[in-house]
């Protein structure tokens, strides 16, 4: 699987990426420049978290413009893999790639701790490793992590099964005391409808070593890259079978 | 022709404004319990040409729809006026 971990003037979590990435065998990753249109070879796309642009106007808003996004849209577009974490989330959401909006916390508190969260499709390249229900820990670091959707698009997401990862109670529950930012119905994470665009506000990139407290996050590079082992198996096999 | 514009971006109505609630308590705290709701916004102003009065707010509307505002949870108004050479 290759890999290419967006840098925008601003991101600060590229090198996490670049790293986790590392960890998982048979996998590569290069940094991607964001004045950059060219991913070609690419199986992956990761916009990393940070402060892309400063974040001025809005979280993500000026790095949903540059160069590399228009790239990434057509990228995804034809089926490619887009992973968005923390600030790459809030790209993917003023990028119109993702639906609804991100909001400051409830608590105007930036926060920044683990969280436990409830996997609840695993039926997307990113989640493939996980167990449906399985309650994972990973670190969240965010001010604006408040997701706000309106009450049909939220239906929409629901039905579709596009919630991926939700704030959980140690029991499974969504609770509002698990809830550490005010997001609707405790969302943590979603994907388009393809399945193939996941934005997350967790960081599964600082959840790989148990020496940093949790290896929970090596599944969603894992889930990705037996994804993409598979995909690439199927499509030479299709292939082979026409000539 | 030579304009200035005033942008005004704020959060939908629909829209809860945790910024705005803080500083609303703050006031409140201060004594000021006759303010109900305080709202946060942004302003901006933009200096620009265009040919003529309409072409710059069609100009302005499609900055505003595509980056100055986030349609899904702000709104926008703003104010064009044309500048004397």
């Amino acid at each position: 699987m290759k890999c290419g971990v967006v840098v925008f003037p601003g991101s600060n979590c590229d090198h996490d990426c670049l790293y986790a990435l590392g960890q998982i065998p048979n996998a590569t990753a290069a940094p991607v420049w964001h004045e950059s249109t060219d991913l070609s070879g690419l199986d992956c796309v990761i916009l990393p978290g940070g402060f892309s642009y400063g974040d001025y106007l809005r979280s993500g808003s000026l790095a949903s413009h540059s160069p590399v996004m228009q790239a990434v849209r057509r990228f995804a577009a034809s089926g490619g893999f887009v992973l968005g974490v923390c600030n790459g989330w809030q790209v993917l959401l003023e990028a119109g790639m993702l639906p609804g909006a991100m909001l400051p916390n409830r608590s105007l508190k930036f926060r920044c701790r683990y969280v436990t969260l409830r996997v609840d499709n695993v039926h997307t390249p990113f989640t493939t490793q996980y167990s449906e229900g399985q309650l994972i820990q990973l670190p969240i670091a965010h001010g604006e992590g408040n997701y706000w959707i309106d009450d049909a698009g939220l239906r929409r997401l629901q039905s579709n099964g596009q919630i991926v990862f939700t704030y959980a109670d140690r029991d499974g529950t969504a609770s509002s005391e698990a809830n550490p930012n005010g997001s609707i119905a405790n969302i943590a994470g979603i994907c388009s409808p393809e399945g193939n665009i996941l934005g997350m506000m967790p960081h599964p990139e600082r959840a790989v070593e148990s020496i940093l407290g949790s290896v929970d996050g090596a599944a969603v590079f894992a889930s990705v890259q037996a994804f993409t082992q598979c995909k690439s198996r199927v499509h030479h096999a299709i292939q082979g079978g026409t000539h | 022709m030579e304009f200035t514009a005033e942008v005004y971006v704020t959060l939908k109505p629909s829209i809860l404004d945790p910024q705005g609630s803080a500083v609303g308590s703050t006031l409140s705290d201060l004594g000021y319990t006759e303010i109900h709701e305080v709202r946060v916004g942004k302003y901006l102003t933009l200096n620009f040409e265009a040919q003529d009065q309409e072409r710059a707010q069609q100009q302005l509307n499609e900055l505003c729809q595509r980056i100055l505002s986030n349609p899904v949870i702000e709104d926008y108004r703003f104010k064009v006026v044309e500048v004397g050479r």
